[in-house]
């Protein structure tokens, strides 16, 4: 059970560093110079941005999960 | 803040008793219809009732229904009718076995109303760093939330009582986190959620007398997610939901695909000969919450279901904390 609680917390620190990235790098990101579809620009790399960081937090938990619970998952 | 209370009082009071009241009834129902399923992790055949997603959202609906008649705000009309959606959604799966990509489909449709309704922010609030205004971005994840948080909801819902009282207490620690927040109309917006699972989980609690079937599970699942985006509180409702997102992710990456329960052959759980529940070895068995747990030794349903009660109580404390650093801004 010990696995569980550290895990849960792993997935917690995961989210508050997420966030951090998320509102240190996708929040500024405004790019400009494509006249009325600057919005459309901007958000389309935001968003590449955020399915690229919800790819890596995936991978990054997968690790986590397979480091925690390598005994429990083998029995 | 104080104009709040009697809409508060009135209905906490109508979301417990009409799930409180109804459930009884809805039981004896559907004996008489024959609408039952058997409780597998029971000795003997023992059926139960199923669904009980009629009383829940009975109890959401006059809820809300209340508190709009004092409040006049579009995003209650956003959880009344996307938990209703959600509820129709599960209600179809109840009576008939659907794709495993039916629901999260259905889902994202059952999301619309809070966009049309226009009842959401466009910021995600972090804890520390602040709020990041991201307006095309925040579109897909109200499409996603409610998908997310209804199958999360669903697929911890295989022991007695284990969706309710989970979802008692997330939606409790969400109410708290609102109300540290200082968005008091929300708070009060979220409290039926955790009052109609009280009411259910005394119904639903080990020995269970009734299943809340997808119907249920679905309509407090999507009302949970509706909340946290109308109450602008994303980050906090999925902390408070790590137990059962674990459970999700657990599950699809042992399967590597959305997959239904229905279709799984391999079972990760199995009985011991004095009914206790054992996990299996068997490899084409989904890794689950529950097996998890169980990797320590057998354990009585009961017991299981506490230590989920438990992890939930945990993720509650992670999301207040959550709540009160959302707040402090660096």
């Amino acid at each position: 059970m010990k696995e569980l609680y550290g895990f849960l917390f792993a997935m917690w620190i995961l989210i508050l560093v997420g966030g951090a990235i998320v509102v240190t790098i996708l929040g500024p990101i405004a790019i400009t110079g494509f006249g009325e579809l600057d919005w459309l620009v901007t958000s389309a790399i935001q968003g590449g941005i955020a399915v690229s960081l919800v790819i890596i937090w995936i991978f990054i938990l997968l690790k986590i999960k397979n480091w925690i619970f390598k005994k429990e998952i083998k029995s | 803040m104080t104009e709040l209370i009697i809409p508060a009082i009135v209905s906490c009071i109508v979301a417990f008793l009409t799930v409180y009241l109804s459930t009884p009834f809805l039981i004896k129902y559907l004996q008489k219809q024959n609408q039952t399923v058997q409780d597998v992790n029971k000795p003997g055949n023992i059926m139960i009732p199923r669904p009980g997603g009629p009383s829940i959202i009975a109890g959401i609906l006059l809820s809300e229904l209340v508190l709009y008649a004092f409040l006049q705000l579009n995003e209650i009309l956003a959880v009344m009718i996307t938990s209703f959606l959600a509820f129709l959604i599960g209600y179809v799966d109840d009576k008939r076995v659907l794709s495993g990509w039916f629901k999260p489909i259905a889902l994202a449709i059952a999301a619309t109303p809070i966009i049309f309704l226009g009842a959401y922010d466009s910021s995600l609030a972090f804890p520390i760093f602040g709020d990041v205004q991201i307006p095309v971005l925040y579109l897909g994840i109200i499409i996603l939330m409610i998908p997310i948080t209804g199958n999360t909801i669903n697929s911890i819902d295989v022991l007695n009582g284990v969706a309710s009282g989970f979802m008692t207490i997330a939606s409790f620690s969400l109410s708290i986190a609102l109300f540290i927040l200082q968005n008091y109309e929300m708070a009060i917006v979220s409290l039926p959620l955790g009052l109609v699972s009280l009411a259910f989980y005394k119904y639903h609690k080990n020995p269970s007398k009734i299943f809340p079937g997808d119907s249920g599970a679905l309509a407090l699942g999507a009302m949970y997610g509706a909340i946290a985006i109308v109450g602008q509180i994303e980050i906090i409702a999925a902390v408070a939901l790590l137990p059962a997102v674990i459970n999700s992710f657990l599950f699809l990456a042992s399967m590597k695909k959305v997959v239904e329960h229905r279709e799984i052959k391999g079972k990760p759980v199995e009985h011991t000969d004095d009914f206790k529940l054992k996990a299996t070895a068997d490899e084409t068995a989904p890794i689950t919450l529950v097996r998890i747990i169980l990797a320590g030794g057998p354990l009585t349903e009961k017991q299981v279901g506490f230590h989920i009660f438990k992890l939930g109580v945990f993720s509650g404390i992670l999301a207040i904390i959550t709540a009160i650093l959302v707040g402090v801004s660096l």
